[in-house]
């Protein structure tokens, strides 16, 4: 058993952020108290890409690349979102902007989770998955991708597997969809609308692919 | 429009999930204990290291155990799950010692993307829906411990040492209908065997609930996952000896797996 191990390195903690950042002026998260970041800010730590919060419309212009992370209930993050004041100052962003997980259902349409009326950047809906469809909720764990080549998932292998937790998914559009999946039915793992765009699975819990996903993005321009 | 609609694949509740391998490290003031014997290790006791072993390897998913019984252990637990959260980049369970909301949202803060509660939810099961209702079903791991005694199968606690009234298939019932988002499910029959896992049980519960199940207790060889995937159909199999000790390298095991056409990540 020791050859199984005998090139594997840990990354070298200690010069995290020492390099610039490869956005240019890094990227901002939309700190709207939907969910839990310490994960994703990690993950960005691991890749040496600078970041910080994002609470007020100004803060949206320190950064050349804005997330939009969420986990929990579409609806009540739309309202957490609102609460910010922020919604208009996002909506007219021209830098790339990625929402993860719940964050991506926020730049749709709708949501059935709660009835919601969303941001409408992305003209798509947030549907809930349906028991009949002999599928357990939530959908939990590594799933397939097939991607279509978009920016966003350059160097990551088609059918690549990420991490999902996520009982609401998004619908299949062929005009914004960059990446499906099928769980009992096929769905939008990855959107892209102009400089907006979103993936429903965890990049920040999906292995080195993930990691590959947040690392295309602070390379977009 | 309208999502396009797929046949649903044989594996009935699978949709296009993979079936998860998950090591379990047993953590005692914030160090791995028990059974790791992976020779390179600079530190065999530091559960960040071995997690990022793991990880490379392969690993879907990790479970951390704390067995700490001091009242330092909070704190420890904290740092450790953040040191984790740095260096890891793929989803892990704690567990142990979690008795209330305060406890639950610590760990959350720290990086954990689930908890796992055993005792504490079989004395207050309305933790399971406060804890459900707080921070979402996906956080919420009810494990349960069972045994079989006087042909029925009883939820035990402390380990196995204590047996409860509850009976194991109405209990993790009530945990499903409570907002318990996983059932992570060990039989202490099979438990320390190495004989396989309880396929029987795990297949009964496995039809009656609605939410990922994830075996535990039994695993000895490579055989045994294939079996307890393909009789029982269960979500993900956790093992603790088997990996610590190397006999199973999940690089094989995972190859072994999908050769027998089960849908793994490689």
């Amino acid at each position: 058993m020791s050859d199984m191990k005998a090139d594997i390195k840990l990354p070298n903690m200690n010069n995290r952020n020492s390099t610039p950042p490869s956005g240019g002026g890094g990227v901002g998260i939309v700190n709207y108290g939907a969910g839990n970041i310490f994960s994703l800010t990690a993950a960005l730590e691991r890749l040496n890409v600078q970041y910080g919060m994002v609470n007020t419309e100004s803060d949206l212009e320190k950064y050349s690349h804005i997330i939009i992370p969420g986990v929990g209930h579409a609806g009540a993050a739309m309202e957490k979102l609102k609460h910010t004041g922020l919604i208009s100052a996002i909506k007219a962003l021209e830098k790339p902007v990625l929402g993860i997980c719940v964050g991506m259902q926020l730049i749709t349409e709708h949501s059935e989770e709660g009835d919601a009326k969303l941001l409408n950047i992305v003209p798509v809906k947030t549907k809930k998955f349906d028991k009949s469809l002999n599928i357990k909720i939530p959908h939990m764990g590594w799933n397939a991708v097939q991607h279509k080549n978009n920016l966003l998932f350059k160097g990551v292998e088609d059918n690549a597997q990420f991490y999902f937790v996520h009982s609401y998914f998004i619908e299949y559009n062929p005009t914004f969809d960059i990446a499906s999946a099928n769980y009992g039915l096929k769905f939008s793992a990855a959107v892209q609308k102009d400089n907006f765009y979103g993936v429903q699975f965890h990049p920040e819990k999906s292995g080195r692919a993930g990691e590959q996903i947040l690392k295309n993005f602070a390379n977009l321009s | 429009m309208q999502a396009e609609q797929f046949v649903v694949p044989p594996l009935g509740g699978g949709g296009g999930l993979s079936k998860r391998i998950i090591p379990c490290l047993d953590v005692k003031d914030g160090r791995t204990v028990k059974g790791v014997n992976f020779v390179d290790l600079r530190d065999a006791g530091d559960p960040v290291e071995l997690a990022a072993q793991y990880a490379q390897q392969g690993a879907d998913e990790l479970v951390f155990l704390d067995i700490t019984a001091t009242h330092e252990r909070r704190k420890t637990m904290i740092e450790m799950v953040k040191s984790v959260a740095r260096q890891l980049n793929i989803p892990f369970t704690i567990g142990g010692g979690i008795t209330e909301l305060a406890d639950a949202e610590a760990l959350l803060n720290a990086g954990a993307d689930k908890i796992s509660i055993n005792s504490a939810a079989v004395r207050n099961p309305n933790l399971i829906e406060e804890l459900a209702k707080a921070f979402g079903v996906q956080f919420v791991v009810l494990a349960v411990d069972t045994k079989f005694v006087d042909g029925k199968n009883m939820v035990h606690l402390n380990g196995g040492r204590l047996i409860t009234e509850l009976e194991t298939e109405t209990w993790i019932k009530q945990a499903e209908d409570l907002g318990a988002g996983e059932i992570l499910l060990t039989s202490m029959d099979h438990d320390g065997t190495k004989a396989g896992f309880d396929c029987g049980l795990l297949s009964k519960v496995n039809q009656m609930i609605n939410i990922p199940i994830i075996a535990s207790g039994g695993a000895g060889s490579m055989e045994h996952f294939t079996e307890v995937f393909q009789k029982a159909n269960v979500d993900a199999a956790l093992a603790a000896s088997v990996f610590h000790y190397g006999e199973i390298l999940i690089p094989d095991l995972k190859q072994e797996l999908k050769r027998n056409h089960i849908p793994v990540r490689i």
